[in-house]
């Protein structure tokens, strides 16, 4: 599929249509390519005003709030240069403190919710990947959650997870504060969270399972493979590209966590349950300083962006180990 | 794909074959691990159904009553009729702002897409590397700017705000593209032939052809926009003018632990999605099924 985007697009670069191809392309004339360039601009339009309107536009307006003391219920928005920047790194804002303590939310949501969404769901797509009656019914069970969204699922739990009338603490009988103290705190957020959407990485898992050719089983069963040996050497070099994927996106969800801590914590207890985002969005849109917010917006991409590039790595560098060890196995089976 | 799907039917029955002993074990262990996943999935629905019937006293009540001991509809009718709480107006409003954008959504993305794979002109590769680009720009980058430009377009708390900003993500654009890609160009090529437009070849043969693609992207734009959360939070102040999922927030801010009302607001928010969610289930897990392969 890319690779036919390429060569498509590089037939559209190389202006001369005509070189491109002796046969059908021969025949196209100076009018017919002035005719594409207008119909091609025609059904670009509608989006492209709206791509950049709120996308292009609001990026390079946001760098520029950001180097500004932008609050946009006063008058004056001065230039400030990287003040912004330094303030929230040197700590000298008084925002740094309560910024750097939610990015650190923030990092601590995303080390203990991450593993638990990568493994959790695999367990449950590897059962559902056996043949049995009523498997469409089960996958849509537990992908049932993630289609309700953030705010009900929150007030539904912070319901559930009341100190003293909720369910969870009565079948426990005992009392335990799970939105009130900070490490019962962050374990609600993150059970809560992996409950919500344990479905969606598992209905990613299955289709990827689901995909592996069963030859390379059979073939790996004939080596005298057990189970473990299969799911090893057949399983999860299969998953590997799925695997970058569902890594990826858990991630990306993960540090953009805010709903949950918004309505089952409201940050608290204090605000050691705020979470990055939830940081940025009071800064900027509650207490109106936009330049600041902005500029905690860009450093947290920073670290978005060094995070993604490490997974990226660590995904390639696994990718050679992997199909080193893989080759005895999957050598005998044809490829696909 | 198709001799896919006949290779998998051929390799379980193999793995039948193969593992003949072992079977009957592995099946009541999967069973019974379904059985205990389900039951973790479904009883907090059911438990949030059955309290959005109880009286205040019974949703408060340390014991937990799975089915209502006094069935009332007290809840639902305090939560309908308090007008700090308009629950019918954000009923309509998370309506007409999900479908509006998901229509916007459809008509730009899917002529933008249509370009994008079809049409062959300079610029094309420059505005498709851009457009993916965009892709991986974390959207917090875009919140504070988007509420100023909302702000100065004066939609702040109009459905305008959760209407169209959320419409211009690359996604839709990326999604049918790949899809179009994948159509044979015969037809296509024949209608131009035969003189059609660009338009009419896209109105009548292409859109039709998509049709599992238009219903995939229709229904994950619906849920997204349906169960967005932070930006009506921010960009909705007035009650009457939030969206369902603003409006949770709202009812749990005026009813601390008065949880009957707040299960009958979120029973109410998600009763909609849930339908929808059965009649279209398959389409929206193999939907996202699909786009794990993709990546």
């Amino acid at each position: 599929m890319a690779d036919i985007a390429v060569n498509r697009d590089a037939l559209a670069k190389g202006a001369a249509a005509t070189t491109a191809d002796a046969g059908a392309r021969a025949a196209r004339t100076a009018s017919t390519s002035r005719r594409d360039r207008r119909d091609g601009w025609f059904f670009l339009v509608p989006y492209l005003l709206l791509f950049t309107v709120f996308v292009i536009a609001p990026a390079g307006f946001g760098l520029w709030i950001s180097l500004h003391d932008y609050d946009y219920t006063l008058p004056e928005k001065p230039f400030v240069g990287l003040e912004n920047y330094s303030g929230l790194i040197s700590g000298d804002s008084p925002f740094a403190a309560p910024f750097w303590q939610a990015m650190q939310g923030t990092a601590i949501f995303t080390i203990a919710s991450v593993p638990l969404l990568l493994v959790l769901p695999l367990g449950v797509a590897l059962i559902m990947n056996a043949k049995f009656r009523g498997r469409n019914f089960f996958r849509a069970l537990f992908f049932a959650p993630y289609v309700l969204g953030v705010a009900v699922v929150a007030v539904l739990w912070r319901y559930l997870l009341d100190t003293n009338i909720g369910l969870i603490n009565h079948y426990l009988g005992d009392a335990i504060p799970w939105l009130t103290q900070e490490n019962t705190a962050w374990a609600s957020l993150v059970g809560v969270t992996v409950w919500w959407t344990l479905g969606f990485n598992a209905v990613i898992y299955l289709a990827a399972l689901q995909d592996i050719s069963p030859e390379l089983y059979e073939a790996a069963r004939m080596d005298g493979a057990n189970r473990w040996q299969q799911f090893v050497n057949v399983t999860l070099p299969g998953l590997r590209p799925v695997l970058l994927f569902v890594t990826s996106v858990t991630i990306i969800a993960s540090v953009n966590m805010f709903g949950q801590s918004y309505l089952m914590t409201q940050g608290g207890p204090g605000t050691e349950t705020r979470t990055a985002i939830y940081q940025i969005a009071e800064t900027g849109l509650t207490s109106f300083n936009s330049g600041l917010a902005s500029a905690m917006s860009l450093i947290f991409s920073v670290f978005l962006a060094l995070v993604s590039i490490a997974v990226f790595f660590a995904f390639r560098e696994r990718d050679d180990g992997s199909r080193r060890r893989r080759r005895p196995t999957s050598g005998e089976a044809r490829g696909r | 794909m198709t001799t896919m799907e006949t290779d998998r039917r051929g390799g379980v029955a193999a793995d039948e074959a193969g593992n003949g002993r072992t079977r009957p074990l592995a099946k009541v262990v999967a069973y019974a691990a379904l059985a205990v996943l389900s039951l973790l999935f479904i009883s907090p629905l059911l438990y949030m159904l059955a309290t959005s019937f109880k009286t205040t006293a019974d949703a408060a009540s340390p014991v937990p009553q799975w089915i209502p001991a006094d069935p009332s509809l007290q809840a639902y009718e305090t939560v309908l009729n308090t007008d700090g709480t308009p629950v019918v107006r954000w009923l309509v409003n998370s309506f007409a702002s999900a479908t509006l954008q998901t229509l916007l959504i459809l008509v730009t993305a899917s002529m933008a897409a249509y370009a994008l794979a079809r049409i062959e002109f300079r610029g094309r590769g420059v505005v498709f590397a851009i457009i993916i680009a965009t892709l991986f720009v974390p959207p917090v980058i875009l919140l504070i700017p988007n509420y100023l430009i909302v702000g100065r377009l004066g939609w702040l708390d109009t459905l305008l705000a959760v209407v169209v900003p959320g419409a211009a993500g690359a996604f839709g654009v990326f999604f049918l593209r790949q899809f179009f890609l994948g159509l044979p160009k015969e037809l296509e090529e024949a209608a131009f032939l035969d003189g059609a437009t660009r338009w009419r070849t896209f109105r009548s043969i292409v859109l039709p052809l998509s049709k599992p693609a238009l219903v995939t992207l229709a229904l994950l734009s619906f849920l997204t926009n349906w169960n967005d959360f932070l930006w009506p939070v921010y960009v909705l102040f007035s009650p009457e003018n939030q969206t369902l999922p603003a409006g949770l927030s709202t009812l749990q801010n005026a009813n601390a632990v008065r949880y009957d009302l707040l299960m009958a607001g979120a029973v109410i928010a998600s009763a909609p999605v849930l339908l929808l969610y059965v009649l279209a289930q398959r389409y929206i897990v193999e939907g996202v099924g699909r786009a794990g392969l993709k990546g």
